[in-house]
């Protein structure tokens, strides 16, 4: 009967006290990225790089992605509406779900399966293979050099392609809305004008965004780091990266959006 | 060619190491003077790669003192570190070349990072370095196009590019072909003699390591068993010594790995019994 209950106990313990030794290593690497950020910064190229590999390839799946939920919105969006003579507000309803919820989450999630998996598995390689302690037998510092490049790469790219997705969605929305539907298309427009204010929808939009960037791009670089150097080990690396993130990006959701909440 | 042979460049004094719960090393010491070509020999798991680490500062010992170039790697602070990671070449068991940059910006990559010449100048360097193995016509090549052994070869070349004053080499004719082999044991040779460094040669190669090297040290379980010049080591009567240079499969490396007796595990104690 002891030994259930202590069984019990360890099997629940056990995963609890890994996780939160992973979180407190995670804590410091996010520490000694933070530290070792200035090379990156003062050698710009090598963020760039990052820039373009995180963010300029996943542009693509941003925009299409951006383009079709959009579209969907709009579709779903005009059935309510009509049944309460309100669909001239579409352009509205379009542009705040964008703008507020689903450009950050839906751009995080996308972001963190295109470029956070590539990121981990990458860096995890670059682990297996010994590249990362060449670099230290070199006294090439690999956090500063590999690590926080990556990482301020997709803290830069983040915010924007969620303005992508965002601003693709609303084009979507204008082509059902408008061009489908045949809604007006001033009213469509100046009601979103109207409607959106900038500090409290569109600020809090990149705000939430913003952590995402820092959230996803954190895990990629900590799971990649931290991967045992084997094949299974970047493997599984690159899919904790995604399940993750998602969990992480999707909390904090809720935490931002209670914060930012105006009860109006 | 002659050396003063000043204080050693690396000198274990009673190192001892352990990871986690499992001891590596016990209780080694070593010298390598400068000039010198040395090899560690051991079979796989004997803790090799651990004392090159050592070396490299990425690990430090438990107990005893890691000196390189008089310096106390254990005791030393990050910056010191990195500072002393400069007299050092490491070349990697497959070259660990960083996959993304050509073959000519692999060489210049410790010159980019470490130094401040000139572009002009950086291009000079990587093109008699790639010379002095071999693999100048190599220079525009990624990686992924090179064979292991010419991959070795770059990785030679960038470990040799600020000129280090010891030079670690992990396994390096692990997995070539006889032709490579006995390519990279002469490179080895000869930067050595060069450019005056110290090298440490780990290895599980005798032949090519007995007509190489000048010094041999035995590693066993983390325990250096025995230590020669290639002549003392060919007329050794020492049994683990035997055992290695004559790939004899059993000796005082044993064939099995302990375990329960065989019939026992079998089953076939219970059904006589
Ligand atoms: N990072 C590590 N963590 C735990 N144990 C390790 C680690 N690296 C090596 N070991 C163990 O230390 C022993 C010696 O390893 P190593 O020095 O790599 O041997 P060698 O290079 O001679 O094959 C092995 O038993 C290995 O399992
Ligand atoms: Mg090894």
């Amino acid at each position: 009967m002891v030994n259930v209950l202590v069984n019990l106990f360890s099997r629940i313990g056990a995963p609890l006290t890994r996780g939160i030794v992973k979180l407190g290593f995670a804590c410091r690497f996010f520490i000694a990225i933070l530290r070792h950020s200035p090379v990156s910064l003062v050698r710009f190229r090598l963020t760039m790089r990052e820039i373009w590999f995180a963010g300029v390839l996943s542009v693509l799946i941003i925009v299409v992605s951006g383009l079709f939920v959009g579209m969907v919105l709009a579709l779903q969006g005009y059935e309510t509406l009509v049944r309460f003579g309100a669909s001239s507000s579409l352009g509205v309803l379009v542009a705040l779900s964008l703008v507020r919820e689903l450009g950050p989450v839906v751009g995080a999630l996308l972001f963190a399966s295109r470029a956070g998996s590539a990121i981990t598995a990458e860096i995890g390689l670059m682990k297996a293979t010994e590249q990362l302690a060449a670099m230290e037998m070199m006294a090439v510092n690999p956090v500063a050099r590999v690590v926080a490049p990556r990482f301020w790469g997709g803290v830069i790219s983040m915010p924007l392609l969620a303005a992508m997705f965002s601003a693709m969605g609303i084009f979507g929305g204008y082509l059902i809305g408008v061009q489908l539907l045949g809604l007006d298309e001033g009213s469509f427009w100046s009601q979103m004008q109207a409607a959106v204010d900038f500090r409290l929808d569109v600020m809090n939009g990149v705000i939430k965004s913003a952590f995402f960037g820092v959230a996803v791009s954190l895990i990629a670089v900590f799971e990649g780091y931290d991967a045992p150097p084997t094949a299974e080990g970047v493997s599984g690396a690159t899919t904790r990266t995604v399940v993750t993130s998602a969990l992480v990006i999707l909390a904090l959701d809720f935490v931002l959006t209670a914060f930012m909440f105006r009860g109006v | 060619m002659t050396f003063v042979m000043s204080a050693p460049l690396v000198e274990f004094r009673n190192v001892s190491f352990a990871y986690e719960e499992e001891i590596v090393l016990r209780d080694v010491s070593l010298t390598v003077a400068r000039g010198q070509v040395v090899a560690i020999m051991g079979g796989s798991g004997s803790g090799k790669t651990t004392l090159l680490k050592l070396i490299g500062g990425q690990i430090r010992p438990d107990s005893g003192e890691v000196l390189v170039d008089g310096e106390n790697v254990g005791n030393l602070g990050e910056r010191d570190l990195y500072r002393l990671r400069r007299k050092l070449g490491m070349l990697f068991q497959f070259g660990a070349l960083f996959t993304d940059l050509s073959v000519f910006d692999n060489v210049a990559f410790p010159l980019r990072e470490r130094t401040n010449l000139p572009e002009s100048m950086i291009r000079d360097l990587v093109l008699m370095k790639l010379q002095a193995v071999g693999l100048r016509g190599a220079a525009r090549l990624m990686p992924a196009e090179l064979s292991g052994g010419m991959a070795r070869r770059v990785a030679l070349a960038r470990a040799i590019a600020l000129d280090p004053r010891v030079m670690l080499y992990d396994e390096p004719f692990t997995g070539l072909d006889p032709i490579s082999l006995a390519t990279t044991g002469k490179l080895i040779r000869e930067l050595n003699d060069a450019l005056g460094t110290a090298s440490i040669v780990v290895t599980h190669d005798v032949a090519e390591s007995l007509a190489l090297v000048d010094y041999i040290y035995f590693l066993a379980d983390g325990v250096v068993v025995a230590q020669g010049s290639p002549d003392e080591v060919r007329a050794s009567e020492h049994p683990f010594v035997r055992q290695f240079i004559n790939a004899e499969p059993d000796g005082p490396v044993p064939f099995h790995k302990p375990a329960a007796p065989y019939a026992a595990d079998l089953g076939l104690e219970a059904a006589n019994g």
